[in-house]
């Protein structure tokens, strides 16, 4: 398993807890959504970074109240075909103002990496079997976007019609 | 018709090159089959029956001649010289080699075209009325708004891994002829009362297991927010769409299961949070990719017509055609020309690469370079001058494309079952060509009248069987090939899902149950009826008793 | 005679081929290896795996044969449609290509 952090690989420096194991101190720790659910305050109160796994079919309703107080949102993508995630991640940005790390766990193959990151994502728990290094590439094998999305990509239609405005607004909605 | 500007083709070219290398590390076993194969489907390629299959999209059901001159080339080169004509207004190759369809993919970039999204649970090619731009009951070219949802639809990251695929068509005119009350989504163009430009919005249609005619969830979408509107719907169904069961994974049971008015109120909430941010088009946008699509000029119809007179009341059988296959524009002078993919005995659906290129040659000379398919498997040249439809007709009968069936019971729809199809349970032409050859004897199609027959191979149902005046579905009972029938369903603008008459029939019976079906409907119709008006006036009973009475 | 044979599609060209005597994949149903007994049908099943594996062939599987007249056939008509072709182009079918000439020959 390799980390991908803003299209490089990159040392993770967070810990999964476990529901049964003691909050330690110090440095940062995911947790499950349950367990935030039910110690908030605890794990909030700590001067150490905060993150949640949500749980397949969350949706962000479920730490909406709390994208100002969390700085990792893990989403799980346990088969490649469960597509619910992307619109999570997407609401969680441009809707609930969620500015942490937004990571995908999971299964998650280099093929969707591209898709992913235009939905908020910026971190990645790659599964390949292949040299990650070489899945970096997949950020940028399609240049062309049609849609507005959370990255700020300036879309074809924005090229089209605002040229001067390479990287026009692309995240308001 | 829309022309790729250099941001298009970028995206086809780099898509190209993209799956180049998934092909390679297919080769080269860096991918395994599973990784490899949504990786296939995501670009038209199939594993079918007997070898791979490639689904070239043709959206909205335009093609420039070039294109299928393309099209044909690609055929003779990397396939058996044939292609298929589908029930999506797509192209089927059959017999493509994995190692070739890297080339064939940019062959088809160089011509405009792609195979995005004809497979896979996305957002399907977006289909559109075959006349569009044409028709005389138009309010607007769906092609304009056919167009701005393709690019929408492109490689959406939010909705290309949705709970099951997701099927769009669209009209501008009153004549449904795109099916639109049977798609996922169907968008009716109208204007309000105080002349704007909107959609009316018809969500969770379908066909396959679960058959719908979906309702209509907004009478009047103004057009600005067709995009918003759009990314709500599809947000709704991604996050709350069943993923559990792929049976039940289509957005109409979603609508079914959560109530109509639930849901609407659903997507209506979605669509008031982002109705006015950057999803829809920005100014400009779509005065740029409508200006494709203004009508052309037409030169003044001259004696066009009286010439075209003359050449029917020379010719009969030319006079039979035009009566049956050609259809009213807009324009003075001018026709449109149907080219009946369904000559009798023929596998509905297929042209050869020779006739491909005859019909682009055709388009070139007559019809501004233009070709349009139909939902129905069948080809369109939109832009006939009136007094140039003899020579048309003419060129056409050399390619044996010339048959005066449109809408009658030989224009069949049938899947391609299972003589190609991977998933079919029974074969669907061998029957549509039986039934083609007992009613071969024109006079006695055009005594019967509009009869639309559609067959499928499988409950998936992409011969249309569920909206058949006849609908024929093939099932597999105890290893044989049995058909059961289904009677008045229809796709158009009174769409309807037809109902099953009773037991199935071995294969050696149908084609005459079918005709026993054809000669009751002919006892007890009334003048100008159609076979479909019959059905709804009498019901099934009397079809029944001629069917089964005798047991 | 009934037995079974290993089909599978070929991976280059999608194909379908059956296996043969001496690990061969054959366009032709005729040349293929027939299983009489389980045993010899896990065999089969076995090889046709690494061949899977080799990037040979994807998706190999049994079917059941019958021999008639020293032919042999498929039981089921999907698998008959498969070994000869489309049933509706004559003119495409396997009984019709001559083995060696068009394809591979093996």
């Amino acid at each position: 398993m390799a980390l991908i952090r803003n299209r490089e690989l990159a040392q993770d420096d967070w810990v999964y807890l476990e529901d049964d194991t003691p909050v330690p101190a110090e440095g940062g720790v995911i947790v499950s959504r349950a367990r935030w659910q039910a110690e908030r305050d605890v794990l909030a109160g700590r001067n150490a970074p905060i993150g949640v796994r949500l749980a397949p079919g969350d949706g962000p309703e479920v730490v909406a109240a709390d994208a100002g107080r969390l700085d990792l949102v893990a989403i799980p993508f346990d088969h490649f075909k469960d597509g619910r995630g992307y619109s999570t991640a997407r609401l969680l940005r441009q809707r609930h103002g969620f500015t942490g790390e937004l990571r995908a766990v999971g299964n998650v193959l280099r093929d969707q990496l591209a898709f992913l990151e235009r939905c908020g994502f910026d971190s990645f728990e790659y599964a390949g079997a292949t040299d990650p290094a070489a899945a970096l590439r997949a950020f940028d094998e399609i240049s062309v976007v049609y849609q507005t999305a959370v990255d700020r990509r300036a879309t074809a239609a924005a090229r089209r019609n605002h040229p001067s405005q390479a990287f026009a607004n692309g995240t308001s909605g | 018709m829309y022309l790729y500007d250099e941001i298009d083709q970028s995206l086809v070219d780099e898509r190209v090159v993209q799956f180049r290398d998934q092909v390679r590390r297919r080769m080269s076993g860096e991918l395994s089959e599973d990784e490899f194969k949504p990786l296939r489907l995501m670009n038209g390629v199939y594993l079918q029956l007997h070898a791979y299959m490639l689904r070239v999209a043709i959206p909205y059901g335009t093609l420039s001649s070039e294109q299928l001159r393309k099209l044909a080339w690609i055929a003779r080169k990397y396939d058996r010289g044939y292609g298929h004509f589908t029930t999506r207004q797509n192209l089927q190759f059959n017999w493509p080699a994995l190692e070739n369809l890297p080339d064939i993919l940019a062959e088809l970039a160089s011509v405009q075209m792609h195979a995005l999204q004809t497979s896979g649970n996305c957002i399907r090619n977006v289909t559109a009325d075959q006349y569009a731009g044409v028709a005389a009951d138009e309010v607007v070219d769906p092609r304009i708004h056919a167009e701005i949802i393709r690019q929408w639809s492109t490689l959406h990251p939010e909705f290309s891994f949705l709970p099951r695929k997701f099927k769009i068509a669209v009209t501008g005119a009153s004549a449904d002829r795109a099916a639109v009350k049977v798609h996922d989504i169907g968008l009716v163009a109208k204007r309000n009362p105080a002349g704007e430009l909107g959609f009316e919005v018809i969500v969770g249609g379908g066909q396959g297991r679960t058959p719908m005619v979906g309702p209509t969830i907004r009478e009047f979408l103004p057009e600005r927010h067709l995009l918003s509107y759009l990314e709500a719907v599809l947000r709704v169904y991604n996050q709350l769409g069943r993923r559990d069961n792929m049976y039940k994974a289509r957005i109409k049971i979603q609508v079914h299961e959560t109530g109509v008015a639930a849901f609407t109120e659903m997507v209506e909430r979605e669509w008031e949070a982002i109705r006015d941010s950057a999803v829809d088009l920005p100014a400009g946008e779509r005065e740029r990719i409508a200006a494709y699509f203004i009508a052309p000029r037409y030169a003044p119809p001259g004696d066009a017509v009286a010439t075209h007179t003359r050449h029917l009341a020379e010719d009969a059988a030319f006079a039979r055609w035009v009566e049956t296959n050609v259809a009213p524009h807009r324009a003075a002078g001018y026709a449109i020309a149907n080219i009946s993919l369904k000559p009798i005995g023929g596998v509905p659906g297929d042209a050869t690469a020779e006739q491909m290129e005859a019909v682009a040659a055709l388009a070139d000379r007559f019809s501004r370079s233009e070709i349009r398919v139909t939902h129905e498997q069948n080809l369109v040249l939109p832009h006939v001058r009136q007094d140039d439809l003899y020579a048309v007709w003419q060129t056409l009968r050399a390619y044996d494309l010339h048959t005066p069936n449109l809408g009658l019971i030989s224009d069949i729809i049938a899947c391609p079952g299972l003589d190609y199809c991977a998933l079919a349970n029974a074969r669907s032409i061998p029957l549509a060509q039986q039934i083609s050859e007992r009613f071969a004897d024109l006079d006695r199609q055009h005594a019967i009248g509009e009869l639309k027959v559609k067959i499928s191979g499988c409950i998936n149902a992409c011969g249309h069987h569920h909206v058949g005046h006849i609908g024929i579905l093939g099932v597999d009972r105890k290893g044989e090939e049995y058909y059961q029938i289904t009677l008045g369903g229809s796709g158009a603008e009174d769409a309807s899902l037809g109902e099953i008459i009773g037991p199935a029939f071995a294969s050696d019976r149908v084609v005459d149950a079918i005709e026993t079906l054809v000669e009751a409907y002919l006892g007890v119709r009334t003048d100008g009826e159609r076979f479909l008006d019959t059905y709804r006036r009498v019901g099934a009973d009397p079809f029944k008793e001629a069917l089964y009475g005798a047991h | 005679m009934s037995g079974k044979v290993i089909c599978a599609n070929r991976l280059r060209d999608g194909i379908v081929v059956y296996l043969a005597a001496g690990n061969e994949w054959s366009e032709w149903i005729s040349r293929s290896e027939i299983a009489r007994d389980d045993v010899t049908a896990e065999v089969l099943l076995a090889k046709a795996r690494r061949a899977e594996a080799d990037r040979i062939v994807i998706d190999p599987y049994l079917i059941d044969v019958t021999e008639i007249d020293g032919e042999v056939c498929p039981v089921r008509y999907r698998e008959r449609i498969r070994a000869s072709g489309p049933s509706v182009r004559p003119d495409l079918s396997k009984q019709n290509r001559v083995p060696g000439v068009s394809g591979e020959g093996a």
